[in-house]
């Protein structure tokens, strides 16, 4: 997701919120937050709009005392259906036994505060809804206390609670359960107490997970495991590349297959496939395995990496469009030979493959249409299915499913997995459509994390620290031509392409970053950490070279050349080196260590890897990390995100890690082709640390992922005296 | 009786001159035998040899040369790379619990899916390993060699190993390897089975020659 | 299509289908049983693991004409099984899960593992698991998990 930046101020925004409050058909107390903001994409526009509210959205108090939390973000493995509910279940004094959780449809009132769509990205779900799921669970028992106090007539100051019960003076309780229908007659307070952290019963502890019975026992449904009445199946069949068009198609043996439905050309969001609908997945997967289309591949760029390489290659020597310019820009020639770096790094494209296949059900009924998408983008999704259908986002009822990952591939400005399901959707007017990608088209689809060079020129000083660093970043912009790129993009600099770099918390004084954004015919994406997962590589293997010139510790260098004002940096290192210097400086032969760290999306991430090589392989043995994020709403969660995030930043060192053109053409196909990492891959060990801290909460989504790779190749660096300026890492050659 | 004596003596020298013209006519017949055997033997031997290249070209063919690997890992696919999904040999060959051969191979090949299959599909022991641990195929010496020995190969000699090569399941497969997940057929080894057969009978008639190691 | 009987979790199931139709569709589209996940098609993943006489099997690419009359245990009846409960009770008690799509083939895996091998060394975890996927790299605490269901099994 974009870097939060200039986002992050937004959470100053003033806003103005209330309470709105009915009573259900069932009973129970339902409660609402009215939140008025400017929407996202009308930054600028100072009017605020009313907004249309279902009467129930946050909470709902049952009369069997079960409690249900809506949450306002996807699941899709980070863990908030739980830390949301924990948070508002701590400020309600709920019992925690009792809590149940739902995912939220597309509506209004479960915008993101600070994005102002409903949407999961950026590391945003905790660091944004922190402070809105507090308000709700004190409002909420303010409520039931007022209910309580009117019953026995008493003041609520006189009232506590706790464990879903109101304690009056005297002997006097009353459970939640027998209080909701009062308390939804009670007026919403314009402002409730909030807890002292202190008192904190579930906020801050380790909590687990609410949703894993159901993932363990095949009882949770994903988006892909939906089944409604009269359902179809459909797969398209997509262009070799991307932008291609059908010319003609020869449907015949398709049809022949039982239970085919229908085949049809749609178009796509750019040029056209064809639509092969069945009543079953197989079926559908062999018809389209049948068909004979005849692609016009004219008039499109045929993407291919190696002329993709040699162009950037040459852009990355030149200056690009300027992301940050300080100092004096003292030329590199200034410097002796010996004090110079010149490194020239390559990324491939990556895609995201996340373990739940994409896929989008929608059924359209003429005047209103319903969906189901395991979707991190329900806002844009919702109107852009709305727009296939000719009707208005509201007449589109749009349902959250559980997803089986993300990683940033189901937040697509284009919409364009829904989009595709719509138009079917269309077609087959009442009658719900499941459409179906399968991993080959995940694998050779596109959206991909884009490919990038650096060009970085340091003159080194006599103290060995960086005197001048150019830098020149070539890849392609995330959002440029979007809604998204009046707020991302500046001096033709799209932010998320440097960010990382141009945000170093490093004490560079002459400093001079660019960037070069072509223009490829490759749909592109943001990937889990988004700009750093190749800005954090750059910088930490290129610190690490710095302080091997210069004779010094890696740690020691880092703490010389950081920022006075990086204070979560330096708290996390410093965690870091405490909780690790044990088993650093005992390693066993053929062992060596990497050191990074990296601030991204507000919290700052340390880390210290055991890295020895087995069968021409990285091997990770262990892996201290220390992370501050403020405050750690889930210690449980925390440790999880980045025991396994680190983990799934190994993807990028994978030998088969890389997304590759030829002709126009994806090469790999499937897991076999492009190969994400298997235990064996993974670091053995990972202990977490967190920084104690009660700042605000931010979020543990991205941050684990970019300090992983620069800290195994500077491993590897100390055991085969190579550096690494190329990923993946296919030989351990250099 | 004194004139048949006469002439029994006059004939008595032939005898000798018989015998040894007798002696070098067999002793020069068998060395022509031995020589014509020898002719014979050297040719049965360049048949058997040449009969022996052509079983080597099939053996180390890649339906047949990827399950006898010398690592712990069974390959895949003409270019022969590493099986994927990070399978491996176990201790009989088997794979392990959880990831077995026959997790996914079953008893025939499944060409809608693209797996192939085979009877009791497993790798082949490493006493039948044909390649060295950097995956590289051996010699035909080698390879010679660890066919014919019969205290790795299962104790087949000459006519059973004829008897293997007819009748195998998991040989036969190799001429039947069935469809890849993209459709397409996978590649046949160099000779057909019939020749494959009458070039091991060739090379088992000729005794299971060898070439020399270099 | 064709007719088959099917043994699946202990019930005889009569489904028609294409022949070459994966065990896993058959599971998850005739049987409505979607506990089974699709992950790849190509079994490279494991997400659609079950167990066939016992043996880990990747349904997506087991064509329902080759399962015969063989029993499929399924992630929805594994926890009838002592050491499928164990390794569930495991998951949860170390909260293993994230996104969780892989989860029911890391632990039919994993079930098949300690069946076979019940005090599993850290190399045995890591072959044995080695095939399974999880994108979300829960594989910290599955090799926890599995140590802990391991002792709890004793």
């Amino acid at each position: 997701m974009p870097a939060a930046t200039r986002l992050e101020k937004r959470s100053q925004i003033d806003r103005r919120g209330f309470l709105r409050v009915s009573t259900s058909a069932a009973g129970g107390l339902l409660v609402s937050l009215y939140l008025d903001l400017p929407a996202f994409a009308e930054e600028g526009n100072q009017a605020p709009r009313a907004r249309v509210y279902p009467p129930d959205a946050f909470v709902n108090v049952r009369p069997d005392g079960k409690i249900l939390i809506t949450v306002n973000r996807l699941e899709f493995g980070q863990g908030v259906q739980t830390s949301l509910p924990m948070i508002l279940a701590d400020e309600m004094d709920a019992d925690w036994s009792q809590v149940i959780a739902e995912l939220a449809p597309a509506a209004d009132v479960y915008k993101d505060p600070v994005f102002g769509i409903q949407m999961v990205g950026g590391s945003g779900s905790i660091a944004h809804s922190f402070q809105q799921y507090r308000e709700l669970g004190a409002k909420t028992r303010a409520m039931l206390i007022a209910a309580a106090a009117d019953r026995w007539h008493v003041s609520p100051e006189q009232c506590r609670t706790e464990n879903s019960v109101v304690y009056g003076p005297g002997n006097r309780l009353a459970r939640y359960a027998e209080l909701a229908q009062d308390a939804a007659r009670k007026p919403v307070p314009d402002k409730a107490r909030l807890k002292n952290p202190s008192e904190f019963r579930l906020i801050g502890k380790k909590i687990r997970r609410l949703d894993s019975r159901p993932k363990c026992d095949g009882s949770q449904k994903f988006g892909l495991d939906l089944d409604l009445p009269g359902m179809k199946i459909a797969v398209v069949a997509h262009p070799p590349v991307f932008g291609g068009r059908v010319k003609s198609l020869d449907d015949k043996d398709a049809r022949a297959l039982d239970g085919v439905r229908e085949v049809f050309e749609i178009p796509l969001t750019k040029g056209s496939g064809v639509a092969v609908v069945a009543d079953r997945f197989w079926t559908a997967k062999q018809a389209r395995d049948r068909l004979k289309i005849d692609w016009d591949l004219s008039g499109i760029e045929h993407p291919d990496s190696s002329q993709l390489w040699a162009r950037y290659r040459g852009l990355a020597r030149t200056t690009g469009n300027v992301a940050v310019t300080r100092g004096d820009q003292k030329p590199l020639e200034s410097f002796p030979l010996s004090s110079r770096i010149i490194a020239e790094y390559e990324f491939p494209y990556l895609a995201h493959t996340p373990m739940e296949p994409l896929n989008a059900t929608v059924q359209f009924n003429g005047d209103r249409a319903e969906a189901w998408v395991p979707s991190q983008f329900q806002t844009m999704d919702q109107m852009a299915i709305a727009q296939m259908l000719g009707l208005k986002p509201e007449q589109v009822t749009f349902h959250t499913e559980f997803a089986g990952g993300g990683f940033g591939r189901r937040a697509v400005i284009d919409s364009h997995v829904p989009r595709e399901a719509a138009l079917i959707a269309k077609r087959l007017r009442g009658t719900p459509v499941k459409l179906i990608w399968t991993r080959e088209d995940d694998v050779q689809g596109g959206y991909y994390r884009p490919m990038h060079a650096h060009r970085v020129e340091i003159g080194i000083g006599s103290d060995g620290m960086p005197a001048a660093w150019g830098h020149v970043i070539v890849g392609q912009s995330l959002v440029a031509g979007t809604p998204f790129a009046a707020l991302m993009i500046r001096n033709g600099v799209d932010a998320s392409t440097v960010e990382g770099v141009a945000d170093t918390n490093y004490n560079i004084p002459n400093f001079h970053v660019s960037a070069h954004h072509p223009t490829v015919n490759v749909p592109v994406l943001w990937w889990r950490s988004v700009g750093n997962t190749h800005t954090a590589f750059v910088m930490e293997t290129l610190i690490d070279e710095l302080a091997t010139r210069a004779k010094m510790d890696p740690i020691t260098y880092r703490r010389k050349l950081l920022k006075p004002e990086a204070t979560k940096l330096r708290a996390a290192l410093d965690l870091m080196d405490e909780k690790s210097s044990a088993w650093r400086s005992k390693l066993p032969k053929g062992h060596a260590v990497g050191i990074s760290c990296h601030e991204c999306f507000g919290t700052a991430v340390a880390c210290a890897v055991d890295v020895s090589i087995e069968n021409k392989r990285p091997k990770i043995h262990r892996a201290t990390v220390a992370v501050n994020c403020g405050l750690a709403v889930n210690p449980l969660s925390v440790e999880s995100q980045f025991q396994a995030g680190l983990g799934f930043g190994v993807t990028q060192l994978m030998a088969n890690g890389a997304i590759t053109l030829k002709d126009g053409r994806v090469e790999q196909r499937n897991f076999d082709g492009y190969t994400p990492p298997y235990i064996v891959d993974a670091p053995v060990d990972v202990d977490v640390h967190i920084v104690p801290s009660t700042d605000a909460p931010t979020g543990c989504g991205e941050p684990p992922v970019p300090v992983i790779s620069p800290a195994v190749v500077n491993a590897l660096a100390r055991l085969t005296g190579k550096r690494y300026r190329s990923l993946p890492l296919t030989s351990l050659a250099g | 009786m004194l004139s048949n004596c006469r002439s029994f003596i006059r004939t008595l020298p032939i005898i000798p001159v018989a015998a040894v013209i007798w002696i070098a006519l067999t002793a020069s017949a068998a060395i022509e035998v031995r020589e014509s055997k020898k002719l014979n033997a050297d040719t049965n031997l360049g048949n058997g040899l040449a009969a022996w290249q052509k079983v080597y070209s099939v053996l180390t063919s890649p339906r047949c040369i990827n399950c006898h690997t010398a690592t712990n890992y069974p390959q895949q696919a003409d270019d022969r790379h590493r099986h994927f999904a990070n399978v491996i040999r176990g201790p009989e060959g088997k794979g392990v619990p959880g990831l077995n051969c026959i997790s996914c191979h079953q008893s025939a090949n499944a060409d809608s899916t693209g797996v192939p299959g085979g009877n009791n599909w497993h790798l082949a022991p490493l006493s039948m390993r044909w390649q060295d641990a950097n995956d590289r195929p051996l010699s035909s010496a080698a390879v010679c060699r660890a066919v014919t020995n019969r205290s790795k190969n299962n104790n087949l000699g000459g006519p059973a190993l004829l008897k293997h090569h007819e009748e195998e399941p998991l040989v036969l497969w190799a001429w039947n390897p069935g469809r890849r997940p993209d459709g397409s057929m996978r590649t046949l080894p160099p000779l057909s089975h019939a020749e494959f057969v009458a070039a091991t009978r060739t090379w088992v008639e000729a005794g299971t020659p060898c070439p020399p190691a270099k | 299509m064709e007719t088959y009987q099917l043994n699946v979790n202990g019930q005889r199931k009569q489904v028609k289908v294409d022949p070459s139709t994966p065990l896993l569709w058959v599971l998850r589209e005739e049987l409505k049983m979607t506990g089974t996940k699709y992950g790849c098609g190509i079994s490279a993943c494991g997400a659609c693991t079950v167990h066939v006489d016992g043996i880990a099997t990747r349904s997506c690419v087991v064509p329902v004409s080759l399962i015969g009359d063989r029993s499929i245990v399924t992630i929805e009846a594994i926890a009838a099984d002592p050491v499928g409960r164990a390794v569930q009770d495991a998951w949860v008690d170390k909260d293993v899960v994230q996104c969780g799509y892989c989860q029911s083939g890391q632990i039919m895996s994993a079930v098949a593992l300690l069946k076979a091998t019940p005090r599993p060394t850290d190399t045995n975890i890591e072959e044995s698991m080695g095939g399974n996927l999880c994108r979300c790299a829960t594989y910290v605490r599955i090799r926890e998990a599995i140590k802990s269901a391991s002792q709890q099994l004793k």
